[in-house]
This record gives structure tokens, C-alpha cells and sequence, in this order.
């Protein structure tokens, strides 16, 4: 079967050889490299490993972690754990998916910047409600501070873009 | 070894893989939906669970026996966990049960039936899945299934295709093919094994019995039908008889009640095929060239090649199956008939029906094979209209293609096609005793037969593998130069094509079932006059006649053919 340029891939693999019980740890790798799974590359390590596309498919579905769709450059997670919820995360989510006209269905941006997830408890319950951008934490948040912090790295991208 | 108390009595276990063969050796019939002994286990359904004396509730399928362990099937919380169980399955099943395909066959009908479930407690399916019609051989309905897992581990495990799995998690979980692709576009190979071992109507044959009615109700055509051998062992399941009772003469007379013309025996092809193969054959031998030989007429195993192995492609015969050598035959015999002649087959095989479709067997777009009902559909047909099958008179099959050689008959059971070819190059032919004991290493249920012969003085090693997965493995043995042999039998399905996937499944096919039915096949073989293929003198007439300096008919040409 042809494939395009798969060398990241093969390094991933050759990394691990193919001991099928890695498999969890080279989806994340790949992940890591190309921000989601791709199909392709998805069809190219199960020629590669001898698992069945269709097995892989499973996994990569049953992981809320692995994405099969492209996903933006910034991941917002949004905390919807007790303390958040109580501490009212929904009007949160609510307006940074509004702010970036997504849906319950859509979680990435056209454009590829900025994908919206929401996650169970990210440990900083003493912060909430709290929102995490690429690892950054933003505690104590309101709908206004958090459509106010997008709109900045949105002027920084058309900044480092012109 | 050792002894278990089950509900009080005493009962002896010797070898039983787990608790739940124990209780259905001591005469008690514990439900389950998810446990095959041939398959892995998966322990999801929890049907088959018991308690033990301290009140311990475990599914027996996956609990191992021990000396001195008392257990009980049916006490009150059982009873109501069991019927739970079922309340909850039906709550998330399409129960539109009048119309399934699986209506009256289905194990979650006859559970639901058996524990009096009158009263589903929960509510109906909410989510409404697309059914998959892709293939050309099975129907997907997702709404149908229960997630016992049964088709992932026959696909993947018995198989070595891996077509479905598992995919989503929680309640979006569904056995789904690669990214949720149809299935008819994935390396399915369409064998219907899937369809065999699923316990409701969530992937059911490809019902082509209107198709049927349409062409015999249409009196311009000359209507044929051709009957695979295998479909004479099995049929008769559908109408109370045994596996392996034989009803070939029902099955000419019901095809002649049903509007059929003309009624053919596919064994009269495959008398042709061993012919064409075992030609072929000897001149591998003489010239060394692409051995071992691999045979090439089971649809699901080439297709499994094709996407598999494409490195061995040229070691596959180049002969067509008898299903097709059969249609191009016929088409051509009938060219210069005023009538349009139509070639239907029964066939217990759903890979069949995408064979026939493959542009390899066609003519400026005509089909050499027009149709493919399975011994399923068959039986749906019969049963439509209105005959009584039972008290059917014999009838025998028309001439001049009806007449087979028992060589051609044994074609449906794992081993009998690699039995016919050697029968026919051996210059001294065996009287039935010596086959049964010449052959003894290439008939049953092995997963992988081995046999030598001697033919003109040459060591001719043989091998006989059904299910796929024994092919993978012995394919990879002898890529790595661990075995070598002359010839290869390949047969998709365990047991061959008497355990196709169109075949009636209205009990568990298990090797019982599948010896049953290729017993039947060797009896027709045993009481038939001609016993090798080129002492059938109508296929001889054949040779010389019209199939003279005719290879097209009967082989096919694969580099310029089929696109592999």
C-alpha cells in the first residue's frame, strides 16, 4: 500500500519495535507529533504492527484523549468537575464556544487555532472554575476574563502573522 | 479431575475447560450469548452466571472447576439477575422482531421467549443507527446488536481478517469496522462467518430472494439454477431434518415448483475444475514454476490473498470455481439460443454473491452468473411458497450437466477438493475403503491436514487448511522456509464449505454440526457410480468438444483480469 513520508513514524516505532503492548504510548507519541491521529498514518502502523486497522480504530475511539480530527494550536480544556460546575464552568464553556462560534459537536476552529475540550477535574479545585490553555492555568475565571484572554492570542496570531 | 455439586447433585468434571461445560455436561442448559468454545473468552454477557453455596455470584464461563465446588444455576437472585440481563438488552435492541431476517432463528427471541419476558421495563432504543448495506454479502444492523463481541473474535481470531471491532466506549460503544468505514469497503472478505455466529439479526445475509422471484417470473427467459454440493447436507436443517441428511432430490423438485428450467449440479463444474487444475498442476510439476499451487475456489480465500498476500498470487490456480466455470460453460453452450439464459446458483456461501459480481466474470457487461441465493435464501423461497418440502418427490438433475462424479461432490468439505484432484492423477483409482484410508490425513477437522502421495513415482506433499487464520500461519511457515509442499487447499470457512456462511444457522455450528454435514457429502460420494472426475463421460464429451482450445472458459487471467 503506498503511504506518504512516514519517517516521524517509523522513529516512533522503531523506538518501541513491535512489542504490541506499546501501542497506547505510540498513539500518544504520534498524537504529540501531529496534534491528532491521523487515518493514514492510523492504517500505516497497523501494517506495521499487524494489529487490524479496525482494533486500532477501537482504541483510538475509546480514549476521550485521542483525537481522530485535526485539532487547533491551542487546546482550551475547560474543567467541569464538581467544584467548577458549582462554580458555574457551563456560562464558561458557553461563551468560549460562542466567542469561537463551536458547538457541543464542533470542537475545533475552521482555522485550526484553538480546539475546546472539557474534562472532569484537573485537580485545582481550590481555582475554580479553572480553564486550562496548552498547559497554562487560568484559575478563577469568569466568561468575560475568558473571551478576553482568546481575543489576545488571536491578535497575537494576526501579529506574528503579518 | 475431580467432582462438583451442582444444585445438590453430584457430577464428575474430566478435562471441562470451565464451570459452564461442567453444568451443560450434568444436563443443564445455561444461557449464554457471548461464549463459543472456539473462540476466546469474553465473559460480557453474564448469562451464564451461577452462585455459590456463600451466596458468590460468577459467570461460570470463565471460572475454572475445582474438586469439591458446590454451586447452584437457579436461584431466585439469578433468575432475576438473568432476567434482567435480557430486559436490559432488549431495551437497547430494535425490536421490529416480525421484520428481521432473523425472525424465529434468533438466540435473544428464543432467550427472551424462554425466561417469559413480557414487560420491558426501560424504555425503547433512542439512538437509531444507519444500517450498512455496502457489501454484497452481509447486512449490518447496528440497532440489532447486543455487543456480545461474537462476530469480532470469529473475524479476527478463526479468520485473521480483523474487519470489525469494538469502537467508542460506554453507551456510544459499536462493533464497527476501520473508522467507521462501510463495510463493504474494508478488507472484509465476505465470508459471512460473522453472520454465522451472530446471535440476532444484526448482521444477516444479503436477501436477494426478491431478485429471485423477479427473474422466474419472467417467462422470456431460460431460467437455470445450479446447485453447490454443499447445499444438499444442510438445506434439509431448515425443514426439522438432521445435519448431513441428504435432499438432493427435494432440492431439484422444489427448484423445478419455484420456476426453475433447468436444474444443474455445480459438482458437474467442479468435475471440470479438478480436470482444469489438476492439468495445471502437473505442469507446475514438470516445469518447477509458481509451486506450491494454492486452489482457487473459495472467493473468500482469494479475496484474502488478494489484500493479504498479493506476493503469492501467482501460486493461486488460475482456475475459475466451479460456481464460475459453471456460468461461462452455460452461457456459452446457450449463445446462439433465441432466449435470454439466466444462470442462478445455490450456493452456502455468501462470498459467492461478490464473487459473481467481479468484472473478471463478465462479458461486455453481463454477468456469467446472474444470481447467488444461499441455502438460507433457499429455504426462505421454499418456505414463501408454500411447499411442503418434506413430502417432495425426488426428482434428479436435468441433463447434460447434472450428472457428477463423487470426486465433484466431495468439493464441499474441507479436504475434498485437495482429495479429488490427487483421486484424479492417481493411476491406480481406490475403491471407497481405500479412500477412506488413503485420504484419512485430508478429511476431518484438523485445523491443518498434512498428507504425501505418490504419484508416478513422484512425492507429492500436501496440505489442507480451513479458516483462514490456519492459512495466515501456514503461509508464514512457509515464507520463512519451515514447510514445503506441491499443493495447497485453502478454504475459508472451518469445516469448508458445508459450514459456509450461507448455510442454515439456526443451531450452533459447532465441528459436530460441520462433521455431520461433510459425512453426508463422503455417503454421496461412497454410493456415487463415477468416482474421479475424468471418468464422468460427459465432461470428457466436454473436453473434446466444446471447452477444446478453450482456456478462457475455464481459467481466468489474473494480471490482466482482476487488477492484482
Amino acid at each position: 500500500m503506498p503511504y506518504g513520508n512516514m519517517e516521524k513514524v517509523d522513529r516512533i516505532l522503531e523506538s518501541y519495535g513491535d512489542d504490541q503492548s506499546h501501542i497506547i504510548t505510540i498513539l500518544q507519541k504520534i498524537q504529540s507529533e501531529y496534534r491528532y491521529l491521523p487515518m493514514d498514518v492510523l492504517e500505516y502502523v497497523s501494517d506495521k504492527m499487524e494489529i487490524s486497522p479496525a482494533k486500532l480504530f477501537g482504541i483510538a475511539t475509546f480514549y476521550e484523549n485521542f483525537s481522530l480530527d485535526p485539532k487547533g494550536k491551542y487546546i482550551i480544556k475547560i474543567c467541569d468537575g464538581t467544584a467548577c460546575h458549582v462554580k458555574k464552568s457551563i456560562p464558561v464553556l458557553e461563551a468560549l464556544r460562542k466567542e469561537l462560534s463551536l458547538t457541543e459537536n464542533k470542537h475545533t476552529t475552521d482555522d485550526l487555532l484553538f480546539t475546546i475540550e472539557t474534562v472532569s477535574c484537573l485537580g485545582a479545585c481550590g481555582l475554580a472554575p479553572v480553564i486550562t490553555i496548552n498547559d497554562k492555568v487560568y484559575g478563577k475565571i469568569s466568561p468575560e476574563m475568558a473571551v478576553e484572554i482568546i481575543r489576545k492570542l488571536k491578535e497575537e496570531e494576526t501579529n506574528a502573522n503579518s | 479431575m475431580g467432582t462438583m455439586i451442582i444444585d445438590g447433585r453430584k457430577v464428575e468434571f474430566n478435562g471441562e475447560k470451565n464451570v459452564l461445560e461442567v453444568v451443560r455436561k450434568a444436563g443443564i442448559e445455561l444461557p449464554t450469548f457471548c461464549y463459543h468454545s472456539e473462540l476466546s473468552l469474553y465473559g460480557a454477557c453474564r448469562m451464564c452466571i451461577v452462585e455459590d453455596k456463600n451466596g458468590k455470584i460468577f459467570t461460570s464461563c470463565s471460572t475454572l472447576p475445582k474438586d469439591g465446588m458446590e454451586i447452584y444455576t437457579q436461584t431466585p437472585r439469578l433468575q432475576r439477575y438473568r432476567k434482567n440481563i435480557l430486559e436490559l438488552l432488549l431495551s437497547n435492541h430494535d425490536r421490529d422482531c416480525t421484520a428481521c431476517e432473523r425472525t424465529g432463528a434468533c438466540e435473544l427471541e428464543r432467550l427472551a421467549t424462554r425466561f417469559s419476558i413480557r414487560d420491558i421495563r426501560f424504555g425503547e432504543l433512542d439512538r437509531k443507527h444507519p444500517i450498512d448495506d455496502s457489501s454484497l454479502a452481509i447486512v449490518r444492523n447496528p440497532n440489532k446488536c447486543i455487543l456480545c463481541g461474537d462476530c469480532v473474535r470469529m473475524c479476527e481470531e478463526i479468520q485473521g481478517v480483523g474487519a470489525l471491532s469494538f469502537a467508542y466506549r460506554g453507551s456510544h460503544m459499536k462493533v464497527a469496522p476501520a473508522f467507521d468505514k462501510a463495510i463493504g469497503e474494508t478488507n472484509c472478505i465476505d465470508c459471512g462467518q460473522c453472520r454465522v455466529i451472530c446471535p440476532t439479526g444484526a448482521i444477516a445475509i444479503k436477501n436477494e430472494t426478491d431478485k429471485f422471484w423477479n427473474l422466474v417470473h419472467d417467462k422470456s427467459k431460460r431460467i437455470i439454477a445450479q446447485v453447490a454440493p454443499a447445499v444438499r447436507v444442510a438445506l434439509g436443517e431448515e425443514f426439522g431434518l438432521e445435519p448431513g441428511d441428504i435432499t438432493v432430490g427435494k432440492i431439484v423438485a422444489a427448484l423445478k415448483m419455484l420456476g426453475v428450467d433447468e436444474v444443474y449440479d455445480t459438482a458437474f463444474a467442479a468435475d471440470m475444475t479438478v480436470i482444469a487444475e489438476g492439468e495445471e498442476f502437473v505442469e507446475r510439476l514438470t516445469t518447477g514454476e509458481n509451486l506450491p499451487l494454492f486452489t482457487s475456489c473459495c472467493p473468500g480465500w482469494v479475496k484474502f490473498a488478494e489484500t493479504r498476500f498479493p506476493e503469492i498470487l501467482d501460486n493461486i490456480s488460475s482456475c475459475k470455481s466451479p460456481q464460475q466455470m459453471f456460468g461461462s460453460v452455460i452461457k456459452e453452450y446457450y449463445k446462439d439460443d433465441e432466449k435470454e439464459t439466466v444462470v442462478i446458483s445455490i450456493m452456502p456461501c455468501t462470498a459467492k454473491k461478490a464473487e459473481a459480481a467481479r468484472k473478471e466474470f463478465q462479458k461486455d457487461g453481463v454477468r456469467d452468473v446472474d444470481l447467488v441465493i444461499t441455502t438460507q435464501e433457499l429455504a426462505i423461497l421454499i418456505k414463501e411458497a408454500g411447499i411442503i418440502f418434506e413430502k417432495l418427490e425426488d426428482e434428479s438433475f436435468d441433463m447434460p450437466f447434472g450428472l457428477a462424479s463423487g470426486s465433484g461432490v466431495i468439493f464441499g468439505s474441507t479436504g475434498g477438493v485437495a482429495e479429488a484432484v490427487v483421486t484424479r492423477l492417481l493411476k491406480d483409482k481406490p475403491n471407497h475403503i481405500c479412500k477412506e484410508v488413503l485420504f484419512k490425513n485430508v478429511r476431518g477437522m484438523d485445523n491443518i491436514k498434512e498428507a504425501v502421495f505418490n504419484i508416478d513415482g513422484k512425492e507429492i506433499k500436501l496440505a489442507v487448511v480451513h479458516g483462514l487464520k490456519n492459512a495466515e500461519k501456514l503461509i508464514n511457515k512457509i515464507k520463512a522456509g519451515d514447510k514445503e509442499y506441491h499443493i495447497i487447499e485453502v478454504m475459508a470457512c472451518p469445516g469448508g464449505c458445508v459450514a459456509g456462511g450461507g448455510q442454515p444457522a439456526s443451531m450452533p455450528i459447532d465441528n459436530e454440526v460441520r462433521k455431520k454435514r461433510a459425512q453426508g457429502l463422503y455417503r454421496i460420494d461412497r454410493a456415487s457410480y463415477i468416482k474421479s472426475s475424468e471418468q464422468n463421460p460427459l465432461i470428457v464429451s466436454l473436453f473434446e468438444d466444446m471447452l477444446k482450445d478453450r482456456h478462457d472458459l475455464l481459467h481466468v487471467n489474473r494480471e490482466k483480469e482482476t487488477g492484482y
